[in-house]
């Protein structure tokens, strides 16, 4: 496709690096399948030959590593967790969509295409998001097959319930663990291929540097978290699944341990960042009720199918509450004001995310928030459970029930749907849910933004690619709920077991990589040397606290809305920070060691970089879409102003430590029509 | 409120160990962990070394944290990971000895972290269904009744941590082992390769050497996801089921 000239470009700048997104000819539903049956091949005896890396062993990962193994490659996979397990694709709490249709409402490819498409905002390529939609089907076969253990109807056939910015029920669960048990899906498939000798595994070993030979990611570098050790890693290939890094925040909905690392390590060698600025703000968290706070927990968007989200009308009643004065239960059915059933009666509480944060952000900033912070929105299911348990009353021959029973039964519905979560909230928050409305506000959930791929999901770096979270490909400016899961496994399942035969057909006659290659030496040394200047610093100040207050300049200036002298001020603050951080960081202990503060000390760095780098990008984009909020660019009503003319193109990032440059990918919509986004 | 805490340290599996007592003052919202943070800081603050503890997603998911806590794995909450106890379940002035899991298969990395790998293999074994991608039927094809896809669901959510081993007088494995059997013998997806799947984990936890079941049911008192101890019997019947019925004993 073709690329604009950058509006911004000087003259002393590289030249614009040519984005090819490799998309096939012919019609959006059937270029999937042409492509794949006329895509090169490596035979079988040839893929014995052949050795893939793959880094990350979340959902994306474990399922690319295994079915790479399955196919005969041989995979070296890595992780920095313990065991592959870990990952933090296991979080996922609410489910996986997929257009299969069970429920006969309507669900089908096209659809599940589109509002993916309009959930992004028109920030996604075509193609790319066609496909995710076509492999979602078989997606939930395999993990069927697989034995996961998916919610039943009493017919012994799935069930499936709804998310955010659709009206089917397509998303598929089991209970509040959908993430758990699909990754521990391709964990056992994975663990299979390591006991047939298909795929070694590398747990507790951190990618710090990719290896690129003649233009070709041929390997990396790792460190070894038990003992320090810096290795070599050599493949005719490197696949990431590194996930996102929703970490630049400090608080997020993220584990602790998430990173960009590797992917930042992979722009340090010439691949580029897409988008980084879109990342997502999760609707349905508990909110943040101190500084020592070290995270932040979601609570799963299911929860919006049954929840309503409200703030008291006054703000007299919303200080009463905040002071303690007062409680939910005090405020009168018409003193509360359901303010997303009041401004999208089409969607009500099943909004898009990007949308309900936006607008509980603006009833806690008009001072209506219900914690002592402020900060803070009421998520009720008190009518939830009066109409389940009314229901159930009648099922069970009572026709006039008394309060009480409905109460109760209503009660163990809602524990059958969403038990695990009711325990997580009260475990944190001391509250019964039950009886009393979940206390929430948006928090860091997910990055849409990522490594930059063509229609491959190889990036313009040959010979790597990059998978689920860690890419940028198919969630535009704004992902909708139950379709990380689904993107993740589509990544490594079903797409880059095809389309790495594309790269790797023009291997066949590659000899091993040898690790003895100058470029590893020439790797390891950086890695090494970049690692002691940082114990070397013995500055004053801890790692955390550093992370801490980058977290604190993003949420602020680049979170869930943005104007440009706000974000003009927070490039500089970074900048500085990253000077202070460069010459003031503490890191005790040794090199040569297990020691959790160095992993953090490298992944802070890399989070100092990208993080100037999401703030350019805001600054950018000189328009609003989905997650990307800018203050200058909005309709009468608040809601985001798109402006396709001059923005519909993703944005890639080439790091420089001076001026980072922004490559453009032009994005061409030949089978929706860009509309501006309507859930009223 | 001020506490005490009594923390194990311990350099590397070969280093003897020995309990350090930190003063630290912690507030009531506080996690479990993020109290173990403050106190990390202020270690750090004084150029000192941190006290290295495993710790991920923080919401009781991932199985990464693990410590004993006043003798208890996970300490004194029931159903509940380290990281998800809040300091409001402590008094001020109160003393708090924190351990880590302590089982010879379970070797001690460093301090309060261990290695879990015996885990992964116990897996590799055999706690899978032996497909390959793109193999699968229309998964409405195999119907599984709910309640049947419930109890398989009540097995499948082990997170992997290791408290069973921890809080087992023998430091056995049949809770965690036993958990996978039952997820994947309980669905007719995994019930083909049953007899094989049992005896070939059997022998992998025996090898790793975690000790055997005398039904203490600690495992279960301790277990952060209430995994039922009605696994272990679902087990060992299968186990001597199968190898009645094979020909070859494993």
């Amino acid at each position: 496709m073709t690329v604009q000239p950058d509006r911004n470009v000087s003259k002393d700048l590289k030249p614009q690096i040519n984005l090819d997104d490799k998309v096939p000819e012919g019609a959006l539903d059937e270029k999937w399948t042409k492509y794949r049956s006329t895509m090169n091949l490596v035979a079988p005896n040839n893929k014995r030959r052949i050795e893939i890396i793959v880094v990350g062993t979340g959902l994306a990962g474990a399922s690319a590593a295994a079915t790479l193994g399955e196919l005969g490659y041989n995979v070296k996979a890595f992780t920095f967790h313990d065991s592959p397990r870990r990952a933090h694709s296991i979080a996922a709490q609410g489910g996986i969509n997929a257009a299969k249709n069970y429920q006969n409402d309507g669900d089908s490819v096209y659809r599940l295409f589109y509002d993916t498409i309009k959930g992004g905002d028109y920030r996604s390529r075509e193609a790319n998001v066609h496909r995710l939609a076509e492999v979602s089907r078989n997606i939930i076969d395999q993990a069927v097959a697989q034995g996961v253990p998916f919610a039943r109807e009493y017919g012994g056939l799935l069930a499936n319930r709804s998310f955010g910015g659709v009206q089917v029920s397509r998303t598929f669960y089991a209970r509040g663990q959908t993430g758990q048990q699909l990754l521990l899906g391709a964990y056992q498939s994975l663990s299979r291929q390591i006991s047939l000798g298909n795929v070694t595994m590398y747990n507790r070993h951190e990618m710090l540097d990719l290896v690129v030979i003649k233009g070709k990611a041929r390997g990396i570098i790792t460190r070894n978290l038990l003992n320090g050790k810096i290795e070599r890693h050599a493949a005719h290939c490197v696949v990431l699944a590194t996930g996102g890094y929703g970490n630049v925040f400090y608080l997020s909905t993220n584990a602790m341990n998430s990173n960009v690392t590797a992917a930042w390590r992979a722009v340090r060698r010439g691949a580029l960042m897409a988008n980084p600025s879109f990342t997502q703000i999760h609707p349905t968290c508990i909110p943040q009720s101190g500084e020592y706070q070290s995270k932040l927990t979601l609570m799963s968007e299911s929860l919006r199918n049954d929840g309503r989200v409200w703030v008291p009308k006054t703000k007299e009643d919303a200080i009463a509450i905040r002071e303690g004065r007062k409680t939910a239960l005090d405020i009168a059915e018409e003193d509360r004001d359901y303010y997303l059933e009041r401004r999208y009666p089409a969607f009500g509480n099943l909004v898009p995310r990007d949308v309900a944060s936006r607008a509980a952000k603006v009833e806690c900033d008009k001072g209506h928030g219900i914690v002592p912070t402020g900060l803070g929105v009421f998520l009720d299911f008190a009518s939830a459970i009066q109409r389940y348990g009314k229901s159930e009353a009648h099922s069970q021959g009572h026709h006039d029930p008394d309060p009480a029973l409905v109460t109760r039964l209503g009660e163990g519905v809602i524990k059958e749907k969403y038990g695990n979560l009711f325990q997580m909230y009260e475990k944190i928050s001391g509250e019964n849910p039950y009886k009393m409305p979940m206390k929430i506000y948006p928090a860091v959930h997910y990055t849409m933004g990522g490594l930059w791929v063509d229609y491959n999901l190889e990036t313009n770096v040959p010979g790597l690619f990059a998978l689920g979270e860690a890419n940028f490909s198919d969630h535009g400016a704004n992902r909708l709920g139950a379709s990380a899961l689904m993107q993740g496994l589509a990544d490594g399942y079903f797409v880059i077991p095809y389309t790495i035969g594309q790269f790797l057909s023009g291997e066949i006659r590659t000899p091993w990589i040898s690790p003895d290659e100058p470029e590893f030496a020439e790797a390891e040394n950086a890695t090494r040397e970049r690692l002691e200047k940082l114990m070397s610093i013995k500055g004053s100040q801890s790692v955390e606290s550093f992370h801490r207050r980058l977290g604190k300049i993003i949420w602020e200036y680049c979170g869930m809305s943005r104007n440009a002298e706000g974000l003009q001020k927070a490039r500089e603050m970074v900048r500085e920070l990253r000077e202070e951080f460069w010459r003031d960081v503490f890191i005790p202990g040794d090199l040569n060691d297990y020691n959790p503060e160095v992993e953090k000390a490298g992944r802070v760095a890399d989070f100092l970089e990208l993080g100037e780098t999401m703030i350019l990008d805001a600054l950018d984009r000189d328009e609003s879409c989905g997650g990307h909020f800018r203050e200058e660019y909005q309709t009468e009503e608040g809601e985001a102003l798109r402006r396709d003319k001059e923005f519909a193109y993703v944005a890639a990032w080439e790091w420089d430590s001076e001026e980072p440059q922004v490559h453009k990918e032009q994005l061409t919509f030949e089978n929706v029509e860009l509309k501006t986004r309507s859930y009223k | 409120m001020k506490l005490t805490l009594k923390v194990w340290r311990q350099k590397n599996a070969q280093d003897k160990g020995h309990f350090d007592t930190f003063k630290v003052e912690a507030h009531e919202h506080m996690s479990f962990l993020e109290m173990m943070d403050v106190l990390n800081e202020s270690l750090i603050a004084e150029g000192k070394e941190p006290v290295a503890f495993e710790h991920d997603c923080r919401e009781g998911i991932c199985g990464t944290c693990n410590m004993v806590i006043n003798g208890r794995p996970h300490g004194p909450m029931q159903g509940t990971t380290t990281c998800q106890i809040h300091m409001r379940h402590y008094n001020d002035g109160d003393t708090i000895v924190i351990e880590p899991w302590r089982a010879k298969a379970f070797p001690v990395i460093k301090d309060l972290v261990v290695d879990r790998t015996a885990f992964d293999r116990i897996i590799q074994s055999g706690g899978y269904i032996s497909i390959n991608t793109g193999q699968a039927q229309d998964a409405n094809a195999i119907p599984i009744e709910k309640d049947t896809a419930a109890r398989a669901m009540d097995a499948a959510e082990c997170i992997g941590c290791g408290a069973c081993v921890a809080a087992c007088p023998n430091a056995s494995a049949m809770l965690f082992t036993s958990a996978k059997v039952s997820h994947l013998a309980l669905m007719p997806q995994g019930r083909v390769e049953h007899s094989r799947r049992v005896q070939a984990m059997i022998k992998q936890m025996d090898e790793e050497g975690f000790g055997m079941c005398s039904n203490v049911g600690a495992c279960e008192a301790e277990c952060p996801k209430e995994i039922s101890i009605d696994n272990i019997a679902r087990m060992n019947r299968s186990y001597v089921a199968s190898v009645l019925a094979s020909e070859k004993a494993v």
